[in-house]
């Protein structure tokens, strides 16, 4: 005999309600199959098999509320392995976010092995029809999911993610169900903009990803800025000096080249700021990947330097302009620009003085950098004029606390401050 | 006590290949046949008919030798072998289903079968061709009994093996007749007109619709028949049928067409006007197996409105073919299981094997215009395909239909060599759920009659390259 226990669906879950069994006494059951779902008070959530056998049992029956977690559930004949349930799919009540790796492998359809979509590398599996359909449809194919062999997404997850319910029954398989509803929104007309007052420019990959990341992040991570002014003579005076030691080699070093520089270096100093929430734990990244915002025609991108904390600054500087180059020209590749740890975005060239970026997911933080500029500033009670330059943090809450943040900040201070210190 | 998971009731390629699927879940299976392994389509179907058309084609072939800068002296055909072999053919293929069934340890159980009502699924009552009775008990019950030719006894069209034939007299005929008329120009019925007149017989065919193939594209209709008259086939199309008499000397057909009657006559005549179910004798009454003009009315996994009883292949409706039967024989067998099959919809094509041959699946261009597709339709000749050209196959052409609005493939339509082979091509296209740009952009290799295959694609959107 073994038993099936009150699986948990988040880190924090306690107890839960046991909304449905799909299977009774007698049934053989195997793995990946749904056996029950479970809901607490923000999700309703499908539980998996693991191994098979026979039900012998049901311990909890339906509609049982405050189910503590790893309470027996069910019980198996015989003796096969003890089988942990696992959810079987993301909670309804939330949009997938596959930006999270923990996530991504969540909602998997029932048979198939992996899910339709991975974010970042923005390999979608879907049928060239599906595809159409959704772009014609105006659906985010992230947002549906795929019921067809290798959980690609066929047309009729589209028909059925179009009409706002579930996709239709996979075979004999059990109906998989939609990711998230598209949200609902008013058209224009609806609101009083009268059509033909305007011209539509048609959707792009880049804007539906940049639309979708960034009001995912804005709406489902709790950010917070945090503001601190720096004073760069020091940083410019080293800058014109290493500059003036570079330029047979043709390199050039850039303020934001010291930033990048400054910011992988405070974040080794203080590496819980190098962090990412997933629903398993807090991963803590091995190497400052540091992402740069490059604007460029239609919207913008952020590639990478890798474990940028062990690059010198000419090297940084080398790399920073090869990637906006090809960033420009779109030339990079999916790796160039996927999966960094930390984002600074600057719009100092702008003359913007203070800015709070979104979170790019599943980053815990990025920083925006202001316009370096003379400022009246006061020292030991007098006035003087220094050059300054404000930047933002905005951190994810869920990962990087305020005194983290601020810790973070004041590392990076002092090391831009005063550059020196940066060849520690 | 059940004695098995699993009885399927019929071993055509519905049956035998659901007992294989049956086995392969792990389901402990019989399958209960009262005549041969492999069903009508093995035994009396599908492969002795490719037997003997693949024996008048080359007879044909041999008449066009010229064509080719090759001769030979005076080519025979010689029935009695020809007839030999397709039956060799066919027993070869009922010796390979009683293999597997040996292999995947599916119990053959020989004799007719009846339900009788029982739980959780009807009993199933044997009458052993070894004599005596057995009973058995499953846990669930496929129907696969498939069906028979459909005679009118009407108007006196019934297959007696003398005059009037049905496939079966007409897949072993003891002597060439000079004439025969078919009623009836579906596949089997314009197959068996090909090999006939392939071997010198006068042969008229007789249709009531005003067409030939009348599930085909028009236009395939139009090109076939004039195909067939080159190759000295006659038809009647828009004739009904009044009545067949026989005499000694032969058989005679009273026809009306266009409001005139018109007698013809002939050495035999051969039924081919479709099919009814064998569920007549299965004990349908018995257990109130509901039928819709003797066909199972069945659900999406072939569930009957018997609790335990499924029915797949002809005998749960159309289209009549055979991997039709196999395909829904996995998909019901895969459900009784509780297997998950990935959601993947494919179409089912159908295939004619005469000179030339016919291959099509999904829409015809009217179909998609009467369902409001605006279809995109492109086409292209095998007179202009290099590999048609250097083969001596020029008959015949490729046309596609488009959904107007999605630029799905929803039909393809092919009439010419060896088509019967290029249409899964389209079937995999449609499978996985193509667009014209993925069949406009794949490569297709050069020389083949393929080619043909993408230029339809193209032209259906003005891009046709070779014309
Ligand atoms: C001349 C001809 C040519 C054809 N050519 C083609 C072709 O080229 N391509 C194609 O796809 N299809 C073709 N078909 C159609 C094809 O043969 C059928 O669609 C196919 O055989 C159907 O398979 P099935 O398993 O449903 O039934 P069947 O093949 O008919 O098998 C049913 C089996 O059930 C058995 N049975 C019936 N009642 C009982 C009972 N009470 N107890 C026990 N056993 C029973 C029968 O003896 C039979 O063996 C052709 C048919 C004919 C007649």
């Amino acid at each position: 005999m073994t038993d099936i226990l009150m699986p948990a669906l988040s880190p924090t879950m306690e107890e839960g309600g046991l909304a449905k069994w799909h299977v009774k006494p007698g049934d053989k059951i195997e793995p990946g199959q749904v056996i029950a779902e479970i809901e607490t008070d923000k999700a309703t959530m499908e539980v998996e098999a693991v191994d098979d056998g026979e039900i012998a049992e049901i311990l909890v029956p339906e509609g049982t509320q405050g189910v503590k977690v790893n309470t027996p559930i069910a019980r198996l004949k015989g003796d096969a392995a003890a089988p942990a349930p696992k959810p079987a799919e993301a909670p309804k009540a939330e949009a997938p976010k596959a930006a999270e790796p923990a996530k991504a492998e969540a909602p998997k359809p029932a048979s198939a092995p992996a899910a339709a979509k991975a974010e970042g590398g923005e390999r979608i599996f879907a049928s060239p029809l599906a595809r159409r359909l959704a772009a014609q449809a105006g659906l985010d194919l992230k947002a549906i999911k795929g019921s067809g062999p290798h959980g690609r997404i066929v047309k009729s997850d589209v028909d059925g993610a179009a009409k706002g319910g579930v996709a239709a029954p996979a075979g004999a398989a059990q109906p998989a169900k939609a990711g998230a509803e598209p949200r609902q929104v008013l058209s224009l007309e609806q609101m009083g903009i009268a059509p033909g007052s305007y011209d539509l420019v048609p959707l792009d990959g880049m804007r539906r990803t940049i639309a979708r990341r960034l009001t995912d992040s804005f709406r489902d991570v709790p950010h917070f800025p945090l503001t601190i002014d720096l004073e760069i003579d020091g940083l410019l005076a080293a800058r014109a000096k290493l500059n003036a030691l570079l330029e047979k080699s043709g390199v050039k070093v850039s303020v934001n080249d010291f930033v990048l520089k400054a910011s992988a270096m405070a974040l080794k100093l203080v590496p819980e700021a190098n962090a990412s929430y997933t629903p398993d734990g807090i991963a803590m990244h091995h190497h400052a990947d540091v992402a740069m915002a490059v604007a460029i025609d239609g919207g913008l991108i952020t590639p990478i330097i890798r474990a940028c904390e062990t690059k010198g600054l000419a090297q940084i500087a080398k790399e920073s302009k090869d990637l906006a180059e090809r960033a420009r020209s779109r030339k990079l590749k999916p790796e160039e620009f996927q999966g960094g740890t930390f984002s600074v975005s600057n719009l100092g060239m702008f003359g913007i003085k203070s800015f709070a970026s979104i979170i790019n997911e599943p980053q815990g933080a990025i920083m925006s950098v202001g316009v370096g500029e003379q400022r009246p500033v006061v020292k030991n009670g007098v006035l003087a004029v220094a050059t300054v330059m404000t930047v933002t943090l905005t951190c994810d809450h869920r990962v990087v606390d305020g005194a983290i943040g601020a810790k973070f900040l004041q590392a990076f201070k002092s090391l831009l401050e005063d550059p020196v210190t940066m060849l520690a | 006590m059940a004695d098995f998971d699993l009885i399927v009731i019929g071993s055509g390629p519905g049956g035998y290949v659901a007992a294989i699927r049956a086995s392969q879940l792990g389901l402990k299976t019989a399958i209960v046949e009262r005549e041969l392994l492999g069903g009508i389509c093995l035994n009396w179907g599908c492969i002795p008919t490719k037997a003997l058309l693949k024996s008048g084609e080359v007879f044909e072939k041999l008449s066009h030798l010229a064509d080719y800068g090759v001769s030979a002296s005076e080519p025979k055909a010689d029935l009695e072998k020809i007839v030999a072999r397709s039956r060799g053919v066919a027993k070869q293929m009922n010796s390979g289903v009683a293999f597997l069934m040996k292999k995947h340890k599916i119990e053959v159980i020989e004799g007719a079968a009846t339900l009788e009502k029982g739980s959780p699924a009807p009993k199933v009552v044997v009458k052993l061709k070894a004599g005596g009775e057995r009973t058995v008990q499953a846990k669930s019950v496929v129907l696969a009994v498939g069906a028979r030719s459909r005679p009118i006894p009407q108007i006196g069209l019934e297959a007696d093996g003398e005059r009037i034939w049905a496939y079966r007299e007409a897949l072993v005929p003891k002597s060439l007749p000079k004439s025969m008329l078919v009623v009836g120009s579906g596949a089997i019925g314009v197959e068996f007109a090909s090999f006939y007149r392939a071997l010198g017989c006068e042969v008229t065919v007789i249709e009531a619709i005003d067409r030939i193939v009348p599930v085909e594209d028009e236009e395939v209709s139009k090109a076939a028949q004039k195909a067939f008259e080159r190759r000295g086939i006659k038809f009647r199309v828009g004739a009904k049928v009044t009545k067949v008499s026989k005499s000694k000397a032969g058989v005679s057909i009273d026809l009306e067409a266009g409001g005139k009657a018109e007698t013809l006559t002939a050495d035999v005549c051969i039924a081919a006007v479709g099919i009814v179910a064998n569920t007549d004798q299965v004990g349908a009454d018995k257990v109130g197996l509901e039928l819709d003009r003797g066909h199972v009315k069945t659900g999406p996994h072939g569930e009957t409105n018997v609790p335990g009883l499924y029915a797949i292949g002809d005998c749960a409706g159309s289209p009549w073919l055979a991997h039709k039967a196999s395909h829904e024989g996995i998909h019901c067998v895969e459900h009784i299981a509780g297997f998950k099959s990935p959601n993947v919809h494919s179409p089912i094509a159908g295939c004619t094997y005469t000179q030339p041959q016919i291959a099509s699946v999904g829409l015809t261009e009217k179909q998609a215009k009467d369902q409001g597709r605006e279809p995109k339709v492109g086409r292209f000749p095998f007179r202009v395909n290099g590999k048609a050209v250097a083969a001596g196959e020029i008959e015949g052409f490729v046309k596609v239909v488009f959904d107007g609005k999605t630029g799905a493939l929803i039909g393809a339509h092919m009439l010419g060599a060896e088509v019967t082979e290029m249409i899964q091509g389209y079937v995999t296209a449609i499978t996985l759920e193509a667009t014209e740009e993925d069949l406009q952009s794949t490569v297709y290799p050069h020389p083949t009659m393929s080619e043909a295959m993408h230029e339809a694609a193209l032209d259906a959107y003005g891009r046709v390259l070779h014309l």
